[in-house]
């Protein structure tokens, strides 16, 4: 099954039904952020870019590499839903698709192993963990990853039983229909199971709340300007578009 | 007008407080502050100033920021009045932190300095203990140190912004077992509120009861399970909380 939450006649409904690759696109319907909980992001959780970055690690600031996951919230004004527009900054500063497999809480988890983490997935979805230009690691990426819009989150959330291997899919970019990136869940640092270990230490996930597993680095062929559509695919999950839109056309 | 939340036969509820530190119902029952189970006063996002205080930033050997070091925390931080904080085992330092907490009052986007004070509803106290053990240079001070459940006491309640007037001349006072150990002014800030509220609603758009917790000043002390840690901002309020082990947090959790 799969579950989504849509705006029908400006009322937010919650939605269940068979999970199928389609969209069933209704014109009367909004989409909403599939999910309404606390939403925390693992950064530097993507091979490629940590061997990217292998050198820069032993380098200051840094001077060592992180020996945890490296976390960050990004805040309620950041979620929106499928179809809903990314604003683009109005001094034109370049912005950058974060896709990412999504892994939504089912319960209530503190402390949980490794080897029990998974009883407390419910499932997943598909984020865009949008993103200005990652220049730095060093201090909170507040101002980089908390603006306005910059979390679509779903369209659904698909039940975990109703994914194979979520360790092994495919995530595909496309920024106005054209891939521009491919990548995988086998690529994370830090697997699902690992991630819950270790944000259950000492944060108590509760039913709803989103960890975002880990987006690969931010090349150009992830930037996106106003007038773009980008769209992440993950295989079994789903596919999320959103138009990015320049930030002062955007109805307040 | 100070506002508050408590757990009241089971139930979230709003009351207000009297001069006594009493909690009143909406039906005008009066609880005494000691018998009221006290909630976090408001539940919005939770920014966090890092060395806005000239003399701390050279307490921990760094040099004043030329931009706001702000932070996030999560919601599962949030404690309220008289509840209990948990130590982490194994850790060599953790200490308090002081802190005046500006409440945002009204939805606020590319607010100017000039303005941003009407974008103010009201203030109240903060407590934003950290485990130093676990920094790591990465978005520093990372969530392990700074976002563990139970680590950022707020309130006891919410005072009106117009109680309290200028708020760039406030005594901060942390007091540990009754002993002073934190004493300072906001009118050391770095970065004071009508910059902060500019700077952060730049980003993004600021809604009523979230929380701007705008930084500490130096006097920072180890704390141990067992110890009562009281913040006191002056004309804003008094909040205290108890230090306990991770055993007697975990046992809570499962009770």
């Amino acid at each position: 099954m799969r579950h989504s939450r849509i705006l029908k006649a400006g009322v937010a409904c919650d939605q269940t039904e068979e999970h199928r690759n389609t969209l069933i696109a209704d014109q009367d319907t909004q989409w909403l952020p599939a999910t309404t909980g606390t939403v925390l992001g693992i950064a530097l959780n993507h091979a490629d870019l940590r061997e990217q970055m292998a050198e820069a690690f032993n380098e200051k600031p840094h001077v060592n590499p992180p020996k945890t996951p490296v976390l960050h919230i990004k805040t309620d004004n950041t979620h929106i839903g499928n179809g809903a527009a990314i604003p683009a900054p109005a001094d034109g500063e370049a912005i950058y698709a974060g896709p990412s497999l999504g892994i939504v809480i089912g319960q209530q988890a503190t402390r949980v192993s490794a080897a029990e983490a998974l009883d407390y997935v419910k499932g997943y979805t598909v984020v865009n963990e949008v993103s200005l230009a990652e220049n730095s690691f060093y201090r909170p990426a507040v101002k980089a990853k908390c603006r306005d819009g910059f979390c679509p989150i779903g369209p659904w959330v698909v039940d975990a039983a109703d994914v194979k291997e979520p360790g092994a899919l495919q995530i595909a970019t496309y920024v106005n229909g054209e891939m521009q990136h491919c990548t995988t869940t086998a690529k994370l640092h830090y697997g699902i199971a690992e991630i819950v270990e270790y944000v259950s230490s000492f944060i108590t996930l509760q039913p709803g709340d989103l960890l975002i597993a880990g987006t690969p680095q931010r090349t150009e062929k992830l930037a996106l300007k106003a007038g773009d559509t980008v769209a992440i695919e993950i295989e079994q999950i789903g596919r999320l578009e959103n138009p990015v839109v320049a930030e002062q056309e955007i109805a307040q | 007008m100070k506002r508050a939340r408590i757990l009241h036969n089971g139930q979230e509820t709003d009351v207000t407080v009297n001069d006594d530190h009493q909690a009143v119902l909406a039906d005008g029952t009066v609880l005494n502050e000691s018998d009221v189970h006290w909630l976090p006063p408001c539940d919005g996002k939770i920014f966090v100033l890092g060395l806005n205080y000239a003399d701390h930033a050279s307490e921990l050997a760094f040099s004043a920021p030329e931009e706001p070091l702000v932070f996030l925390k999560g919601p599962n931080t949030l404690i309220g009045h008289n509840q209990k904080t948990y130590r982490p085992d194994n850790v060599d330092y953790m200490h308090y932190e002081a802190e005046l907490v500006a409440i945002i009052g009204k939805t606020a986007k590319n607010v100017s300095r000039e303005d941003a004070m009407d974008y103010i509803g009201g203030y109240t106290v903060g407590n934003d203990y950290a485990i130093r053990d676990y920094l790591e240079n990465y978005y520093r001070p990372n969530l392990r140190v700074k976002s563990r459940d139970t680590c950022t006491p707020v309130g006891p309640f919410i005072i009106d912004a117009e109680d309290v007037g200028d708020p760039s001349n406030l005594e901060l006072k942390a007091y540990i077992n009754g002993e002073l150990k934190q004493h300072g002014n906001t009118k050391d800030m770095i970065f004071d509120i009508p910059f902060l509220v500019e700077y952060l609603s730049a980003i993004m758009t600021l809604q009523p009861g979230d929380m701007i917790f705008t930084g500490t000043p130096e006097g920072l002390a180890d704390v141990k399970p067992g110890d009562e840690v009281v913040i006191e901002v002056e004309k804003v309020g008094r909040l205290a909380n108890t230090i306990i082990t991770e055993d007697e947090y975990v046992a809570s959790l499962n009770a």
